[in-house]
């Protein structure tokens, strides 16, 4: 049963004066998704999930969001949807508890501040002036006026920027956890191996277009150049790799990389060694990552501009 | 429009509010600051005379003389001659006069032989000061009636029924101070919290939420209304105590209050949304805001400063605000209070008129 969409948006235009910031893009996002959009500064997904979340309207194109126009029903949606903004900033001198039961008052449902600080881990400073938050204290009491509502529908918006590793871990956990209870949710971000590691699907966005979509693991399958294998220069090493197995290698100061395509290949470049009394010092075996297929992407565009 | 999401927004608003000490002291002890430096610089110097021009016709008479020392010794008017060889309206308008009084050339011979002579009396009934004047006219002609002239009334003028009692300085500055805290307290802070709330995408935040922009609005104006209200309590509270001011307490200062707060509550949004970033937002409010707290009869009675400069002020909403708590505290002239709640209530509505126009929590 394939499950139903939540987002649908196809042929999608919006331009700021002469600039195009989006310029056609269609695409779906399925209940229960985590979906991501990636893409260089200026590429257009602010402007896209602007349109989605129903604070910018769309020049051409039809959006839906739960089979209603965003910008038409934005009040209607309101109450099925969580919004976290990018660089999100409160009232200086309330605090994130008040902030909380503000919210629900206003959403008209029961204070939950305490399950929703815990939620994020905030329980210590809920009584701190939103002003004297750390960065990623600030970021988190968005995320949970963004769950006020209990929304079927997330959109975080860079929650993880200017975070240090250890927050940013603790939103990743909260990402995962919005995702176990069904929730769908739209991350924007610019960290690859986030997007990687917790999104189902990936648009890749540049120039106001979709350049891929798909799963990070089909998008690397289909993009990547397969396993790369680096290890330390010799000349008969060369040799052998070029010669003898044909395969795709180049030198780069004391390293060889090597494209290497089997497990075959890699297990007759350790035998080869081994017969040549080649004491093998560094080796190392990687697949293409999301980020350096999105850093060939672009730079392709770039060429192609 | 929501109740619950009123009053919510009023909470946090409040505490927002009452956490800043900069905002506690503008509205606070600000005013009670000026009282003490007003009051005590110009207390004891009654400044209760009222300014009125005096044309003489019959300056050779010496019963218009008489009755012009008589004027004088009610100590109600400062009196100012004008040459008898000018045309008195043109005169008037030259110089802004708002009260004077023509005595006819025919006065002395006429009040002798006891025949009716007409005093003539200028006056613009909306500024408060005239009927002061009006008043120790009236007086002073009463007695030249009965003491001069027993058969029957040789002098007359315009009567009127205005009771009033000698104002002190303080009596104008209590009003003019809460004029200022009306006036001061939301304009600021409205100018800065809505540039401020635009830069930091806070409305764009709230109108994710199911809070309207008029619910927003109206709990900012009930909470100026409310430290207005208290403000001002404390003002006249201080004043009375203090410095010992008369001033009559009147339920019609309520008026003036919720239009006051309502205006500048209105313009402070204006200026924060017409403002492209939070300095020049501070900017344009320190434009609108200094020259009214100055020039609007906040420190000291429009009536003292000149001409060109009362016709400034006369363009400055504040004005009619101050003038009409005036009109109520001092003078209980109410004619000229209601055409001041008539013209603020008018200016009012353009402002709030305009910031419903630019006043916008989305982005296009």
């Amino acid at each position: 049963m394939k499950p139903e969409p939540a987002i649908s948006a196809s042929e999608v235009h919006k331009s700021y004066g002469s600039i195009k910031a989006v310029n056609g893009i269609s695409f779906e996002v399925l209940k229960g998704e985590v979906y991501s959009f990636l893409g260089p500064n200026g590429a257009g997904k602010t402007t896209t999930v602007e349109m989605l979340e129903g604070i910018r309207k769309p020049d051409s194109g039809a959006i839906t969001v739960f089979d209603e126009e965003p910008w038409v029903s934005a009040s209607k949606l309101r109450n099925r949807v969580g919004i976290m903004p990018q660089d999100f900033r409160f009232i200086e001198r309330i605090t994130p508890k008040e902030a909380i039961r503000y919210y629900c008052t206003l959403f008209g449902v029961p204070d939950k501040s305490g399950q929703l600080l815990d939620l994020v881990e905030l329980t210590e400073v809920e009584d701190v002036y939103f002003q004297n938050l750390s960065g990623g204290q600030k970021q988190k009491v968005g995320i949970c006026l963004a769950l006020v509502n209990d929304p079927e529908l997330v959109f975080l918006d860079e929650p993880t920027t200017g975070l240090d590793p250890k927050a940013r871990r603790k939103i990743w956990e909260l990402i995962r956890k919005l995702k176990k209870e069904g929730r769908t949710v739209i991350l924007t971000t610019h960290y690859l191996e986030e997007a990687q590691m917790l999104a189902d699907r990936v648009a890749i966005m540049d120039h106001g277009k979709i350049i891929i979509e798909g799963s990070p693991s089909d998008i690397i399958k289909k993009m990547g150049k397969g396993r790369k294998l680096v290890l330390q220069y010799s000349d008969s090493l060369y040799a052998y790799l070029k010669e003898e197995l044909k395969l795709d290698c180049s030198r780069s100061g004391e390293s060889i990389n090597v494209s290497v395509h089997s497990n075959q290949d890699v297990l007759r470049v350790l035998e080869f060694a081994d017969r040549n009394n080649i004491e093998l010092t560094s080796f190392s075996l990687n697949e293409d990552t999301l980020e350096d297929i999105f850093v060939d992407l672009i730079s392709e565009q770039e060429e192609s501009q | 429009m929501k109740l619950k999401n009123i009053i919510a927004d009023l909470k946090v608003y409040s505490r927002n509010y009452m956490r800043s000490t900069t905002a506690i002291f503008f509205v606070f002890i600000f005013p009670l600051i000026l009282m003490l430096l007003f009051g005590s610089i110009f207390s004891g110097s009654s400044s209760s005379a009222v300014p009125l021009y005096v044309q003489n016709m019959d300056s050779s008479g010496n019963m218009s003389n008489t009755f012009i020392n008589t004027l004088n010794s009610t100590h109600f008017v400062d009196i100012t001659m004008i040459p008898d060889n000018v045309n008195i309206q043109t005169y008037i308008s030259q110089h802004s006069i708002t009260a004077a009084l023509v005595i006819p050339a025919n006065f002395t011979s006429s009040y002798l032989q006891g025949k009716q002579v007409n005093l003539i009396y200028y006056n613009n009934p909306a500024v408060s000061t005239s009927s002061v004047a009006q008043q120790a006219i009236s007086v002073t002609v009463q007695l030249f009636n009965s003491h001069f002239a027993q058969k029957n009334q040789t002098i007359a003028l315009v009567s009127a029924s205005v009771t009033t009692h000698a104002a002190n300085y303080i009596d104008f500055l209590i009003p003019g101070l809460i004029g200022l805290v009306i006036l001061t307290s939301p304009m600021f802070s409205m100018t800065y919290i809505v540039s401020s709330y635009k830069k930091d995408k806070i409305f764009r935040q709230l109108s994710l939420t199911p809070l309207t922009k008029s619910e927003w609005f109206l709990s900012k104006f009930i909470w100026y209304l409310i430290i207005s209200a208290l403000s001002a309590i404390m003002i006249i509270t201080v004043g009375v105590l203090l410095f010992h001011s008369s001033l009559s307490l009147s339920l019609y200062m309520i008026p003036f209050l919720v239009v006051g707060v309502f205006m500048f509550t209105s313009l402070g949004v204006l200026a924060g949304s017409i403002s492209r970033s939070e300095e020049s937002a501070s900017v344009i409010g320190n434009i609108i805001t200094f020259p009214m707290m100055f020039l609007s009869g906040t420190f000291f009675p429009i009536a003292i400063m000149p001409g060109w400069l009362q016709s400034v002020a006369h363009v400055l909403p504040l004005y009619y605000i101050i003038d009409g708590l005036n009109s109520v505290t001092i003078y209980s002239n109410y004619r000229s209070a209601l055409l001041d709640l008539v013209v603020s209530i008018a200016v009012a509505a353009v402002i709030f008129a305009l910031t419903v126009l630019k006043f916008s929590w989305k982005e296009q």
